[in-house]
């Protein structure tokens, strides 16, 4: 004679992520009313979007074709200073992010030497580039230097704050062996740490090198200086073919970098 | 000779990983260290090197005690220490021969190690040590390249090379498939036995504890519970180290033959 089964359930459900149904509810229906009126507030012009059609039309027909001829000389000087801003300032931003993202690292850094890192990272990621480009524009004057200057500060915030979680994220016991080979500080770092986040360093710096060479058009445009300045004259001379050109260029060249830096990610692995 | 002396470590929850060990290992001894998960085996020899600072006790390498010394005294006094680990802590991305030559970061300067530029007899030993676990063709390959036995011996060649007096192992075989882990053994205590080294080794299996150790020690919730030879394990010691189960199978006499064909089948691997 067989044993009598208990009676197991046959349906099982997943636990829900939020335990109490009052908050999950709250938070759903929440969410629903205020993105309902969030939606019903926009005041959504039909008309002044159908009126603004034609516009764009034109603009794009004055986009073409693209001139590259009339202002080669400017375009090309402004290109080659903007290459120029955007590799000297991720080199300087990079050199000046390493001591600061080991230092934001809490598995490196006494608690006082992160707190000092992470709150210049900090401030630094607080300002977008542009903000940092008026600054330095109104520190400096116009010109390529306030560019550099703004670019590099922005690079710290970025390089620092992602070194300083990858070297978080290391996996310990490989630097616990250096450790126990009675190595000093700096040999530590330098074969148990640097490894270990090397490949994806690179593969942000070229990233880095890539978002400062497109940033560079945007701060040219608040006297920067770089290809944002040819770019933003174009535009005030209605020289719309030209401005297209130079737009062409730019994507032309943050391809190729966007290219690069997969290649290279991969070949650093 | 390394002497323990009422040695505990309390971590920050206020768990006592270890409650006042006393322990004196002789020269040239091999011991093995067992007890369940959770004992503090492994908190036990990182509080020899000091990879987890002990909160009370003393512990000495022959007349040195290690637990009061400055950080660059005991970078000097670690150089004495070989430490072999679980998951073998190589670092991934640096070669087989860096690997074996970080062993010896403790005695050169960081730009000599930054540059790779390590004096002739430590790459002559490194080579040689090498050579001895049967991978000198492996030398520039990527430690990430490597299957896992490969890996240990690098490890072990990395413990050997520092010069130590004494080696640290922490469970060498827990990721090692049953004939790798008893190779593995068999290499350390061939080598310990060759360089007169003392060895504290951490291990789950408790036949290859039997098998590879002079001394057995029984940890049990950081206490030691068992002193003595590997024939004095019986039922009622496992039991009282590792809690109730049917251990008549655990503790079988090894097999001389069948160690004898084992050896047989390595030499011609």
């Amino acid at each position: 004679m067989s044993v009598a089964e208990p009676d197991f359930p046959s349906s099982w459900k997943k636990p829900p992520f939020i335990k109490s149904p009052l908050l999950r509810w709250s938070i759903i229906i929440g969410s629903a009313i205020y993105l309902a009126l969030a939606f019903g507030t926009m005041d959504v012009d039909w008309e002044r979007a159908a009126e603004g059609l034609p516009r764009g039309k034109r603009f794009l027909a004055a986009f073409f074709p693209p001139n590259f001829s009339d202002n080669l000389g400017v375009m090309w000087d402004g290109i080659f200073e903007s290459i120029w801003m955007a590799i000297i300032s991720t080199v300087a931003g990079i050199a000046l992010s390493i001591p600061i993202g080991l230092g934001a690292a809490r598995n490196l850094a006494p608690k006082w030497v992160y707190l000092v890192c992470r709150s210049i990272i900090g401030g630094s990621r607080t300002f977008p580039e542009i903000i940092l480009a008026i600054f330095a524009v109104k520190l400096f004057g116009f010109g390529p230097f306030a560019g550099f200057v703004a670019l590099s500060i922005g690079t710290i915030g970025f390089y620092a704050k992602l070194l300083a979680e990858d070297i978080e994220n290391i996996n310990p016991t490989q630097a616990e062996a250096i450790k126990a080979t009675g190595s000093s500080w700096p040999q530590w770092i330098n074969y148990a740490i640097q490894p270990q986040v090397m490949p994806r360093m690179i593969g942000l710096s070229v990233y880095r090198l890539d978002i400062n060479f497109r940033e560079s058009a945007v701060v040219g445009i608040v006297g920067g200086g770089g290809i944002g300045a040819t770019l933003n004259t174009a535009f005030e001379r209605y020289e719309f073919d030209t401005a297209a050109a130079i737009l062409l260029i730019i994507i032309g060249i943050v391809m190729a970098l966007e290219y690069t830096s997969g290649y290279l990610r991969k070949w650093v692995q | 000779m390394l002497r323990l002396e009422g040695l505990k470590k309390r971590y920050k929850t206020g768990d006592y990983a270890l409650q006042g060990v006393d322990l004196e290992i002789p020269d040239g001894q091999v011991i093995a260290l067992i007890g369940p998960s959770g004992a503090g085996k492994s908190t036990l020899i990182r509080c020899v090197n000091r990879l987890v600072e002990p909160t009370e006790g003393k512990v000495y390498l022959g007349d040195l005690e290690l637990t009061t010394l400055s950080s660059s005294k005991l970078r000097k006094a670690r150089r004495r220490m070989g430490m072999i680990f679980q998951e073998y802590a190589l670092v991934e991305r640096l070669t087989v021969m860096e690997n074996v030559l970080s062993g010896r970061l403790g005695y050169v300067g960081f730009w000599a190690s930054c540059f790779r530029k390590f004096p002739k007899k430590d790459i002559q030993e490194a080579y040689r040590l090498l050579d001895r676990v049967g991978l000198m063709h492996m030398a520039d390959k990527r430690a990430d390249e490597l299957s896992g036995g490969q890996r240990q011996r690098v490890g072990i060649c990395r413990a050997l090379i520092q010069d130590p007096d004494l080696l640290l192992v922490d469970e060498p075989t827990a990721s090692l498939d049953p004939k790798t882990s008893r190779q593995i053994m068999r290499l350390i205590n061939e080598l310990c036995k060759e360089r007169g080294l003392a060895a504290i080794i951490n291990i789950h299996d408790v036949l290859l504890a039997q098998m590879y150790s002079q001394r057995v020690v029984g940890l049990k919730l950081g206490e030691i519970v068992y002193d003595g030879k590997p024939d004095g394990l019986n039922p009622a010691v496992l039991t009282n180290i590792y809690g109730e189960e049917d251990w008549e199978a655990t503790i079988e006499e090894v097999d001389e033959d069948e160690l004898v064909e084992d050896e047989v089948e390595e030499a011609t691997v």
